[in-house]
C-alpha cells in the first residue's frame, strides 16, 4: 500500500499537441491541445473512435510516440517530475516503475517460450528493485487479488495453457508488480469474449481501488468505460469534445457527438420486439438439416452437431456465441467453403452439393458471404471497379462496359461516393471499405447474404450506420440475412428470429422476442447479463449474477 | 484524411522523389551499362577480336584507353563486348528461371496438398546439390554450349525462385480476399493470375534483381573455370581469367573486368534494397 495522503494530482497534462509529420515534412496534428488531470486512486477513460488520438495521447503520458509521430508542444507532468524533458535511461525507468501499460492483446504481449511467472517478475528483478523471491511473492497476491485460478502454480505455465480472458489478467499483474503510480488500460477487454469481458473489468476496477494507482482507460465503448471511469474525455479528431465526471456524461451529455456515442453504444433495447408473425413459405429459402461437421482429415475435431436452422425469405436471423461456438464454421459450411460430415444444405427444399467446386453458380450466386475483416477481405491491388464488377460478369455474364455502370449504381446504393470506383482498398477507411465488403455482396443479386461479424471491428457510431444501410437494403429487395455475432444487442435489435450457439451446438433458436425473454436458457441468460447497462453501479450485481449462471451451467 | 487515388504518373513522382544520391547513381550505372551492351559495336573503339599492339599488358595510352590485354587487343573494346554477352546470358537466364520458378511455385501453392508436398521435396532436393558443383557435372558432361549454359543455370535458379514465389502464394492464398473468390466459385487460374498474382509482384520484382546478380556471378565463374562462355567469344569472367598473368606485370588489366562484376552486382543489390524498403514502406498504415 502507498501512502494516500498526498494532494493534488498525480498527473497533470497540459495542452499536449502531437503531429505526424509525413516522408515530404508536411506536418498533420492528430492530438490537439489536450489537457486533464488525474487523482491518484482516479480512474479516466479516454474515449473516442479510431483516429480519434486517444491511444496517442495515452502513450504520450509516458513520453512516448509511434514511430513517425511527434510530441510538439505542451507538458506532462507526473507527481513533480516532467516526463517530456527527461533522457532516454530515465524515461525507461520512468515506463517500468511509475507508468506501466496494458496493451489491447495480452496474447500478442506475452512472450510463448518463456513461463508466465518469468515475463511478469522480468522488469523489478532486472533493475534490482525486488529479488526474485520476493517478486515472486508479490506476483502470487497479485494473481489471487486478481482472481485468477490457482494463484500458487498458474505463473509455472506458458501463455498458451491459459484463456485469453486470465492472460489480459495476467498482463494486468505485470504492470502492477512494480506498484506504478500511473497504469495505463489500452482497450484491454475489446479482445475478449463479452462474458469473460466482465470478469476482467471487475478485476480491473478492484485492483486500482485496492492500490490507490491512478488510471488511464482507453476504449471506443461509453457502456463499459462507465463501469469503471470517474472521469470521462471524450475526443474526436485528437481534440476534446467533451469532460465530465462519469455520472454527468452518461446522464446529460452536453455535446452532440457524445450524444452520437451513446446512442451508438452497445445497450440492449428496453424492449425487444415482437417478430412479426410471417406467413412462412414451406420450403425455407434455406435449411440446414442435422449438420454435424468438423475440422482435421477425418473431420474428427467436432466443431458442429446437429444443427438445424432454417433461414425464410425476407427475414434476418442472428447466429450468436462466443469465440468458439462454431458460428463462423456454420457460416462457412453453408457458403460451401467446408464440407459437413453428415447432414445437409437445402435451398428451396432442393439439396446443394457440399462443396464450393460442385455447386452450380446459380446456386452460388444466391448465398453470398461478407466477411469479417473487409481490410482483409478485399484484394488491395484491386481497384473497386474491379472488385464489383466481377460478380456481375462471373453470375450475369455483364460486358465490363455494363458492369462499370452497374459499379456506379450500387456504390450511390451503398452510400460511397461514384468515383472510388477508381480507387483501391487502403485508399478508404474502415466503415468504407465495410459498405465495398458489402457492396461485393450485393452485386451477385443474392437472396441470401451470410454477414460473418461485419461490425465488430467497427468503431460503435460507424457500426450502427452499416447496421442501418443492412436494414434499408432488406426493406427494398426482400434480402435474407444470417448476421453472425457475439454481441447480443446488435442482434437483439436487427433480427427476427436468433439462435444461440455454444460448444458447435445450438442451444436456443425461435423468434427474438421468446428466446431473450425469460424464462430463457442459463447461457442466454449469461450473455443478456454480460451486455453492459448504462449506469455505474451495474458491473457489482453482474459479476455476482455471472458466478451464479457460470455455476449453473457446468452443472450441466 | 482521404488519400488520392493511385496513379501510375503519381507512383513515379512519389518514387523519385525517395531516391538517394546512392541509389540514383547505383541506377543511373545500370541503365548505362544496359544501353552500351545492348549498342557495344557503336561504343566499342576497335573490334573485340582486333590485334592493335605486338605489346601484351601494354599501359594505357590516348589510342588504348585501357591498355592492351595479353594478345594485344583492346582492353576497352573486349570489356564492352564482355559486359554485352554477360547480360544477354543473365537476362535470358532469369527470365527462364522465373516463368518457370514462379509458374510452378503458384501451381504448388494453389493445389496444396499431395502435389504441393511433392513438388516441394523434389525441389528441396535439387537444392540439396551445390549449385556449382551440379553445373560443372551437367556441362562437363553435354559440353558448353550458349544452349547449355542458359538451360543449367536456369534450372539451378529455378529452384530458387519457386521456394520464393510458393512461400509468396502460400502467404496471400489464405488471405479473405481469395477465400472471397473461392466462395464465388473462381476457378484456380483465375485466382492465381487476378487475386495473387498482383499481390506478390513487388517481392518478385526484387527477387528478379537478385537472382539476376546471382546469374551474372554465375556465368562469371563458370567462365573463369572455363566452362562457361568459350572463346573466340568472351565475357568478364573469361576475361578474368585470360588477363590474370597481368598482375605479374604489375598491371590492372584483369582487375576491370573484375571490377565490372562487381559494380553491376552492387548497383543492382542496391536498387533492389531500395524497391524492397520502398514496398513495406507503402503498406496501409492506420494513424
Amino acid at each position: 500500500m502507498r501512502d494516500t495522503s498526498q494532494n493534488g494530482p498525480l498527473l497533470k497534462v497540459r495542452n499536449l499537441d502531437v503531429s505526424v509529420r509525413d516522408k515530404k515534412g508536411h506536418e498533420y496534428k492528430i492530438v490537439d491541445d489536450i489537457s486533464f488531470d488525474v487523482q491518484p486512486g482516479e480512474v479516466i477513460a479516454l474515449i473516442g473512435e479510431s483516429g480519434s488520438g486517444k491511444t496517442t495521447i495515452s502513450l504520450g503520458c509516458m513520453g512516448y510516440t509511434r514511430p513517425g509521430c511527434y510530441i510538439t508542444g505542451g507538458t506532462v507532468n507526473l507527481d513533480g517530475t516532467q516526463v517530456l524533458d527527461q533522457s532516454l535511461p530515465k524515461l525507461q525507468e520512468l515506463r517500468g516503475k511509475e507508468i506501466t501499460y496494458v496493451a489491447q492483446s495480452a496474447a500478442a504481449s506475452f512472450n510463448s517460450a518463456m513461463t508466465i511467472d518469468a515475463q511478469v517478475i522480468e522488469i523489478p528483478v532486472i533493475t534490482g528493485a525486488m529479488s526474485r523471491e520476493a517478486a515472486l511473492a508479490k506476483a502470487e497476491k497479485l494473481y489471487s487479488d486478481l482472481e485468477l485460478p490457482d494463484p500458487g502454480s498458474i505463473g509455472k505455465r506458458y501463455p498458451h495453457q491459459v484463456s485469453g480472458g486470465q492472460l489480459q489478467r495476467l498482463m494486468a499483474a505485470m504492470a502492477m508488480i512494480s506498484d506504478p503510480r500511473l497504469l495505463i488500460l489500452d482497450e484491454p477487454t475489446t479482445a475478449l469474449d463479452v462474458t469473460t469481458q466482465i470478469e476482467v473489468l471487475a478485476s480491473f476496477k478492484k485492483l486500482i481501488k485496492d492500490n490507490n494507482t491512478a488510471a488511464i482507460y482507453v476504449t471506443h465503448d461509453l457502456s463499459l468505460v462507465a463501469q469503471v471511469a470517474d472521469h470521462i474525455l471524450v475526443l474526436k479528431n485528437g481534440q476534446m469534445v467533451e469532460y465530465g465526471t462519469t455520472e454527468q456524461i452518461i446522464s446529460d451529455p452536453q455535446h452532440e457527438y457524445t450524444q452520437a456515442l451513446m446512442a451508438a453504444a452497445h445497450l440492449m433495447p428496453d424492449e425487444i420486439h415482437a417478430a412479426p408473425p410471417v406467413i412462412q413459405p414451406e420450403p425455407p429459402l434455406l435449411q440446414v438439416k442435422g449438420v454435424t461437421a468438423g475440422y482435421g482429415t477425418q473431420q474428427e475435431i467436432i466443431a458442429l452437431r446437429d444443427i438445424d436452422l432454417a433461414i425464410h425469405a425476407g427475414e434476418t436471423v442472428g447466429v450468436i456465441g462466443e469465440s468458439g461456438s462454431g458460428k463462423t464454421t456454420l457460416g462457412r459450411l453453408i457458403s460451401g467453403l467446408m464440407v459437413p460430415k453428415s447432414g445437409g444444405v437445402f435451398l428451396d427444399g432442393n439439396a446443394l452439393a457440399p462443396g464450393v467446386q460442385q455447386r452450380s453458380r446459380a446456386e452460388l450466386q444466391q448465398i453470398q458471404f461478407a466477411f469479417q475483416m473487409a481490410d482483409v477481405a478485399l484484394n488491395p491491388r484491386q481497384r473497386l471497379n474491379k472488385i464489383l464488377s466481377r460478380p456481375m460478369m462471373f453470375y450475369q455474364g455483364f460486358k465490363q462496359a455494363e458492369a462499370t455502370k452497374e459499379v456506379a449504381r450500387l456504390l450511390e446504393r451503398v452510400g460511397l461516393p461514384t468515383e472510388f470506383a477508381w480507387r483501391f482498398p487502403p485508399e478508404l477507411s474502415g466503415g468504407q471499405r465495410q459498405r465495398v465488403n458489402l457492396a461485393r455482396a450485393l452485386a451477385a443479386k443474392p437472396r441470401l447474404i451470410i454477414c460473418d461479424e461485419i461490425t465488430s471491428a467497427l468503431d460503435t457510431i460507424v457500426a450502427q450506420q452499416i447496421l442501418d444501410l443492412l436494414e434499408d437494403l432488406q426493406d427494398e429487395l426482400g434480402l435474407s440475412y444470417m448476421f453472425i455475432t457475439h454481441d447480443i444487442a446488435t442482434v437483439s435489435k436487427i433480427s427476427e428470429r436468433i439462435a444461440v450457439m455454444r460448444h458447435g451446438r445450438i442451444l436456443a433458436q425461435g423468434p427474438v422476442d421468446q428466446v431473450l425473454s425469460p424464462p430463457c436458457h442459463e447461457y442466454t441468460q449469461l450473455l443478456l447479463n454480460s451486455v453492459p447497462e448504462m449506469r455505474t453501479d451495474w458491473l457489482d450485481e453482474a459479476v455476482i449474477e455471472r458466478r451464479k449462471l457460470v455455476a449453473a451451467l457446468d452443472g450441466i | 484524411m482521404s488519400p488520392e487515388t493511385r496513379t501510375w504518373q503519381g507512383e513515379l513522382k512519389d518514387a523519385m522523389s525517395d531516391l538517394t544520391p546512392g541509389v540514383t547513381f547505383c541506377i543511373l550505372f545500370l541503365i548505362a551499362v544496359f544501353i552500351i551492351g545492348a549498342f557495344a559495336p557503336w561504343f566499342a573503339p576497335f573490334d573485340e577480336g582486333e590485334i592493335l599492339t605486338n605489346e601484351s599488358f601494354a599501359p594505357p595510352s590516348a589510342m588504348l584507353w585501357l591498355g592492351s590485354d595479353y594478345l594485344g587487343r583492346d582492353v576497352l573494346s573486349r570489356l564492352i563486348y564482355g559486359v554485352r554477352v554477360t547480360l544477354f546470358l543473365a537476362l535470358i537466364i532469369t527470365f527462364l528461371s522465373f516463368f518457370a520458378g514462379v509458374g510452378l511455385g503458384f501451381l504448388a501453392a494453389a493445389f496444396g496438398g499431395k502435389i504441393d508436398s511433392w513438388m516441394s521435396r523434389g525441389n528441396d532436393a535439387m537444392l540439396s546439390f551445390p549449385a556449382l558443383m551440379l553445373a560443372l557435372i551437367v556441362i562437363n558432361s553435354l559440353g558448353s554450349s550458349f544452349v547449355v549454359l542458359v538451360f543449367t543455370i536456369a534450372f539451378i535458379d529455378m529452384t530458387r525462385v519457386y521456394r520464393v514465389a510458393r512461400a509468396l502464394a502460400v502467404n496471400i492464398m489464405v488471405m479473405d480476399y481469395v477465400e472471397a473468390a473461392v466462395v464465388r466459385g473462381e476457378g484456380k487460374g483465375w485466382i492465381v493470375w487476378h487475386e495473387v498474382l498482383p499481390n506478390a509482384l513487388t517481392p518478385l520484382a526484387a527477387e528478379f534483381g537478385i537472382r539476376f546478380t546471382y546469374a551474372i556471378l554465375f556465368i562469371s565463374a563458370l567462365s573463369f573455370l572455363g566452362l562457361g562462355v568459350q572463346p573466340p567469344q568472351s565475357d568478364l569472367g573469361v576475361m578474368v581469367k585470360e588477363n590474370m598473368q597481368a598482375i605479374l606485370y604489375g598491371e590492372y588489366t584483369t582487375l576491370y573486368p573484375a571490377f565490372g562484376i562487381a559494380l553491376i552486382a552492387i548497383s543492382m543489390n542496391v536498387f533492389v534494397d531500395w524497391l524492397l524498403q520502398r514496398s513495406s514502406a507503402k503498406l496501409p498504415d492506420e494513424i
